[in-house]
């Protein structure tokens, strides 16, 4: 099935417009013009379906990509940096990433029609959707690594746009000032952005080129030559941008605070398919990484699944449970490419972005009831004690009865992202640990760090994913009571969406067989890796090496998830474990949780603090110093002239003066010896007379 | 068009000529006077949009050249032209002097004054770039400083004084050096003359002259054209403004009224770089790379250090001054990095983009400053509740600013940062810590003005109005053009590609083997 430019070109232009056009008449369009931005996106999916299927039936990209150049984009030059051009590339993965992209938007923008009715600035939030869907497709259908850079920066714009949404509000939730959230996670990203330009530079100055294709090929042919250290290098730095937009430890600190915005915001955005996006980078630049910089990515996928877990285990707040949970499932897809395992590391892409939307649209959808809830009870969040906050699961509690359709599905949601059998979590996930298994235990016995965080953050997952099914839905309620009649179920535009991304939880569009023992499913023969264009030094795992982890791997991961589902109903049931206990104990361990190792605080009294305080003394020293020199040459230069002047004054005038005065002086003594009268002359006469003679004669 | 140089440059003269002889009396508010000066300015963007169509794209050499005796007996000539380097600044004057009339509607103060030294300014600044003689070159530099000293000194701010006089001096100081270094050029021709051209071919030069001889002198033992060299330099880095010449740059731009900010920071900047690519690199290529690791040196610090000093302001004025500082850094890493054509022609595309960004933010800080009387960063909050439409424009200029993708700032930092990469790669990695920086100054700034609840000071209804009409239409141009650059960058860069080409030839072979890897 043969594909055209058309196709894409529209994919592309959809979005873009309907922003346009929402920016400029949002106001004035019927509903805000929410129908403008959700029939484009609508037409998008429509399209990437095409594409998807096309490619999945009808391998339309086997072996050759769809390529598009777009010729005389920077110049008409025939050679060099103005010959270069950008364009449109597409294979399997991209087709997998246009479906999900448009997917979850779609769903997630109808849900937001329910979510944020009502809202003053309810067209422009379409239109900030509609920005990032653009930016997000440009992102994964460009075909060098300025385009990818570019949607790349302009996702992190429309985020920072969604995140600010409700920038007049001084505060939304415990410690999240949405003004500053935005600010947080534009930066951070700029920092990681900074390091994945400078391993584009690097790239680029060793084989002058930037689309994906040429760039390999060059790498391939030696471009490198002797400096293959400084591959390794340009790999991590490459990383360092999906670091940041992945929320990989440590510049994972943006994500919990990106929850300032509005729910769906999270869901799309920060859940399902831009912090995705450094997955992505890292699977479209793979053939580029040389297998230290691998281990380097698997590492820190690794330890960032795990302190993501450990976090999520105590937090309190709905969003913020699964804000660190999107980082430790975050940290399972970077690993998972890390140690080699590419199909299974895309392959949770994609069931995560389905589970991870649906579980924040639901906690979207909970949130709106207690709001109603607290709103009917006449009662208000109060920031400072924190008490009727309608995001604190300990204010929930047997939400079931009132809210079903969300209970069933949240519960389907919880379920696949533990990883039981039956779900596509446990297809996924199971893929990423029998890689992991098989790369750190049975291959490289000295990285068997790597499954053992895996699998630790696999029992963590279980656990902390049943207290947040338990806390929200199950037991006796805790909702004020006054309020409690208020609960209802969201109306359908807001239910539809769950329940469409339930039945994508299911295993049955991955694999025919839930086991994976007997069938493979589309995914492993779809998303096959490319040929690595870095002389291989490490050996890949053997096919029996994967059979044999595969198997132990899958019991093992049962075993965790079973472990971890059985704490949290001791902790409901028996009460044998209580985190209130290990609270009110004053644990260390329980506060360092708690307070999230202290990393915000480490940067803020670090990085922010040395960067502020930095630019203030140089401030003072381009004021005081600088300018002082500047000012100072000025003073010395009119004090300088005042003395001249002053000389001027008393020294050479002062002469011409003194000169005359003198002549004027003498003049009026000398005068007086001009008396008029006869007989002084002639004494003066006598006297001069004498005086001569005496000289003459001697 | 015989003679389109020459109309263009001189054309703000008849206009105000025209304005000197309007009685004033005769008309309300002065208005026929700013629509005559509107005209003006529109005619001459008519003629640049004429020359940015019949510009030979494919040339790398001078164009629409016009050449006169002027003072035979000196072998002074009048003589303009314009090649790859000039006419994007060419193009960036017309549309400025266009912008700033429409952003100066609102001077109520002597404005027959006003519009007539602003032609003149316009007069300068045009001349500057199309001239090919120095004296005349030398001529129109000064022809600009002194009605830029007047606009400032008397429809500027408190320190208006202060201000102008300062930047008077400072760019006076340039002025007598770049004199001088004309003058030691002159006198070692072989056939007297003040052509910037036949400079650029050594063989133009006295085989027995000290310049050619070039003898270490008791100066630090530089020679003769190392000092020429300095010279100049200093001359156009007091302009760009370099480290440490700059801080004339935020005194005048505090003191400054907006349109003229929006020249100063748009044009003026550009001409201390333009004068570099076109004095020094071509007259002097050894000396340049001999200094080019010096300018390399410094346009770090202007771009790490003017960020850092941006942050630190809190003026809203002063902090795009500031930001004006870190950016023109990024012209003068471009500017000497000459392993292949990215640095250069990032380094002009750059000034010019630089020029329509910052004078959107002047622009807009113009407008916020009209209503509120300060430019107190602390002293706004929520804004963008109350004037939406104001806060999208300004929220775009900053990511402009701050090179967000898909806005022309980006292409042009982008090449730069290709360019000094392969030349100066550890300079490339410290300069980078501007793009995080440039991120910071400028959210932070939108955080504090614009998001967070309302100040109460802004509560009532008209104590914030929306920006008008004639406000967005001084500021819509320019985001069309930042915008179209940054999605299609390729008509700006056909244009200078030719020109920088050659002269990027002319540097490597004068580094020779110096700057291969």
């Amino acid at each position: 099935m043969e594909t055209t430019i058309t196709t894409y070109a529209l994919i592309l232009a959809l979005p873009l417009v309907a922003f346009v056009v929402q920016v400029f008449l949002g106001k004035r369009l019927p509903r805000g013009g929410d129908w403008l931005v959700i029939g484009a996106i609508c037409i998008d999916l429509l399209l990437s379906l095409r594409v998807f299927f096309g490619a999945l039936f009808f391998s339309s990209f086997a072996g050759t990509p769809f390529v598009w150049n777009l010729h005389g984009w920077l110049g008409d030059a025939d050679t060099g940096v103005l010959a270069l051009s950008t364009g449109i590339m597409v294979d399997n993965v991209t087709a997998m990433m246009l479906v999900v992209v448009t997917s979850c938007s779609t769903l997630i923008f109808l849900f937001s029609t329910g979510y944020m009715a009502g809202h003053p600035r309810y067209g422009l939030f379409f239109a900030y959707l509609s920005l990032f869907a653009f930016s997000m497709l440009l992102l994964v259908l460009g075909n060098n690594l300025i385009a990818l850079f570019m949607g790349w920066e302009l996702v992190g714009l429309s985020s920072y746009l969604l995140i600010g949404f409700l920038f007049e509000e001084p505060v939304v939730a415990p410690d999240i000032v949405p003004a500053s959230a935005c600010k947080k996670a534009f930066i951070t990203n700029r920092i990681g952005d900074t390091g994945f330009l400078l391993g584009i530079l690097t790239l680029f100055s060793f084989t002058g080129k930037i689309a994906y294709g040429d760039v390999f090929e060059a790498v391939r042919n030696g471009a490198f030559g002797d400096h293959a250290t400084l591959l390794t290098v340009a790999g991590i730095l490459l990383f360092c941008g999906a670091m940041a937009k992945s929320a990989q430890f440590p510049l994972h600190v943006w994500l919990p605070d990106a929850m300032a915005g509005p729910t769906p915001v999270s869901a799309l955005i920060h859940a399902a398919t831009m912090v995705a996006a450094g997955v992505y980078m890292v699977a479209r630049l793979y053939p580029l990484f040389t297998p230290d910089a691998l281990t380097f990515i698997a590492y820190t996928g690794a330890f960032t699944a795990l302190f993501g877990a450990t976090v999520a285990l105590v937090m309190n707040d709905i969003k913020r449970v699964l804000a660190y949970s999107t980082i430790s499932q975050l940290g399972y897809m970077v690993f998972g490419l890390g140690v080699g395992a590419y199909s299974a590391g895309l392959f949770h892409l994609m069931t995560h972005a389905f589970f991870k939307a649906l579980l924040f649209l639901a906690a979207g959808s909970v949130i709106h009831a207690m709001h109603r809830a607290y709103h009917h009870a006449g009662l208000e969040w109060n920031p400072r004690s924190g008490e009727n906050d309608a995001q604190d699961m300990r204010n929930m509690g047997g939400l079931r009865k009132a809210m079903p359709v969300t209970f069933v599905t949240t519960a389907v949601a919880v379920l696949a992202i533990s990883g039981v059998p039956f779900t596509s979590g446990f297809l996924s996930k199971d893929m990423i640990l029998g890689g992991a298994f098989a790369f750190g235990f049975v291959e490289y016995p000295q990285h068997f760090l790597i499954p053992v965080f895996g699998f630790a953050a696999a029992i963590l997952t279980a656990f902390y994913m049943a207290r947040f099914l338990i806390m929200t839905f199950l037991g006796a309620t805790r909702v004020a009571e006054r309020g409690q009649e208020a609960l209802r179920e969201s109306p359908w535009n807001m239910t539809v969406p769950l329940v469409l991304l339930a039945v994508l939880c299911g295993w049955f569009w991955y694999n025919p067989d839930p086991t994976t023992i007997f069938a493979k499913g589309w995914v492993s023969s779809f998303l096959t890796p490319p040929a690595s264009a870095v002389p291989p030094t490490l050996v890949t795992p053997s096919a029996d090496a994967h059979h044999v982890a595969h198997l132990t791997a899958m019991l093992v991961s049962l075993v965790c998830a079973g472990a971890g589902f059985f704490a949290a109903w001791m902790l409901d049931r028996r009460g044998a474990i209580s985190l209130e206990h290990w609270r009110l104990s004053g644990s260390r361990v329980y506060q360092l949780l708690a307070n999230k190792y202290y990393v915000d605080e480490l940067y803020h009294t670090t990085v922010v603090a040395g960067m502020v305080g930095l630019s203030r003394i140089l401030g003072w020293f381009d004021k005081v110093f600088i300018d002082g020199m500047v000012n100072a040459t000025g003073r010395f230069q009119t004090g300088l002239s005042e003395l001249s002047g002053l000389i001027d004054k008393f020294g050479v005038d002062g002469l011409v003066n003194g000169l005359a005065r003198f002549v004027r002086d003498t003049g009026n003594e000398v005068r007086q010896i001009q008396t008029g009268r006869i007989q002084n002359y002639i004494v003066y006469a006598t006297v001069g007379l004498i005086v001569l003679i005496v000289v003459t004669g001697m | 068009m015989a003679n389109i140089l020459s109309w263009l440059t001189f054309l703000p003269l008849v206009g105000m000529a025209v304005i000197l002889i309007i009685p004033t009396r005769l008309w309300k508010n002065s208005e026929l006077v700013r629509y005559v000066a509107l005209g003006t300015t529109l005619g001459c963007f008519a003629l640049a949009a004429w020359l940015f169509f019949a510009f030979d794209r494919s040339s790398s050499g001078m164009q629409f050249v016009e050449n006169a005796d002027w003072i035979p007996y000196f072998s002074i000539r009048y003589t303009l032209g314009v090649d790859g380097l000039s006419i994007l600044m060419v193009l960036l004057t017309q549309i400025i002097g266009v912008v700033g009339v429409i952003a100066s509607w609102n001077i109520n103060k002597a404005v027959k004054g006003y519009f007539t030294l602003y032609l003149l300014l316009q007069t300068g600044m045009t001349g500057v770039f199309c001239a090919l003689d120095f004296v005349l070159f030398y001529v129109f530099w000064e022809v600009m400083l002194l009605p830029m000293y007047f606009l400032i000194g008397i429809w500027g701010g408190p320190r208006k004084e202060y201000a102008a006089i300062k930047f008077f001096l400072y760019t006076l100081l340039g002025s007598v050096l770049m004199l001088l270094a004309i003058l030691a050029l002159y006198l070692n021709m072989q056939a007297p003359s003040f052509s910037i051209i036949a400079m650029a071919d050594p063989a133009n030069f006295r085989a027995d002259g000290w310049l050619v001889r070039n003898m270490p002198t008791w100066f630090f033992d530089l020679t003769p054209k190392e000092l020429v060299w300095l010279a100049f330099f200093v001359g156009f880095a007091i302009k760009i403004p370099a480290f440490p010449f700059h801080t004339w740059l935020p005194d005048a731009h505090v003191e400054a009224p907006t349109a003229i900010s929006v020249i100063l920071a748009g044009i003026l900047l550009k001409m201390g770089t333009y004068g570099i690519l076109r004095v020094n690199f071509p007259i002097l290529p050894a000396e340049t790379v001999h200094f080019a690791t010096f300018i390399a040196v410094i346009a770090v610090i202007n771009i790490v250090y003017g960020a850092l000093c941006a942050m630190a302001q809190k003026d809203l004025k002063s902090l795009v001054a500031y930001s004006s500082i870190s950016h023109m850094g990024y012209v003068m890493l471009g500017m000497v990095s000459w392993h292949s054509e990215a640095g250069l022609n990032g380094a002009v595309l750059q000034m010019f983009n630089h020029g329509t960004i910052t004078a959107m933010l002047f622009l807009l800080v113009g407008v916020v400053y009209d209503r509120a009387h300060h430019r107190r960063i602390d002293g706004f909050g929520g804004l963008w509740a109350k004037v939406p439409v104001f806060s999208g424009l300004f929220v775009v200029a900053s990511m402009a600013a701050l090179g967000l993708p898909g806005l022309s700032g980006f292409i042009s930092e982008l090449l730069v940062f290709m360019g000094a990469f392969a030349s100066h790669r550890v300079f490339a990695v410290i300069a980078s810590s501007g793009i995080v920086l440039g991120a910071a100054y400028l959210l932070w700034t939108i955080q504090r003005v614009f998001m967070g609840p309302l100040n109460p000071a802004y509560a009532d209804k008209d104590a914030m109005p929306e920006i008008s009409a004639r406000e967005v239409a001084s500021v819509v141009p320019l985001m069309i053009i930042v915008v179209v650059l940054g999605v299609y960058p390729a008509p700006a860069l056909n244009l200078i590609g030719p020109t920088l080409g050659s002269l990027l030839q002319t540097m490597q072979s004068a580094a020779g083997a110096a700057i291969l890897p």
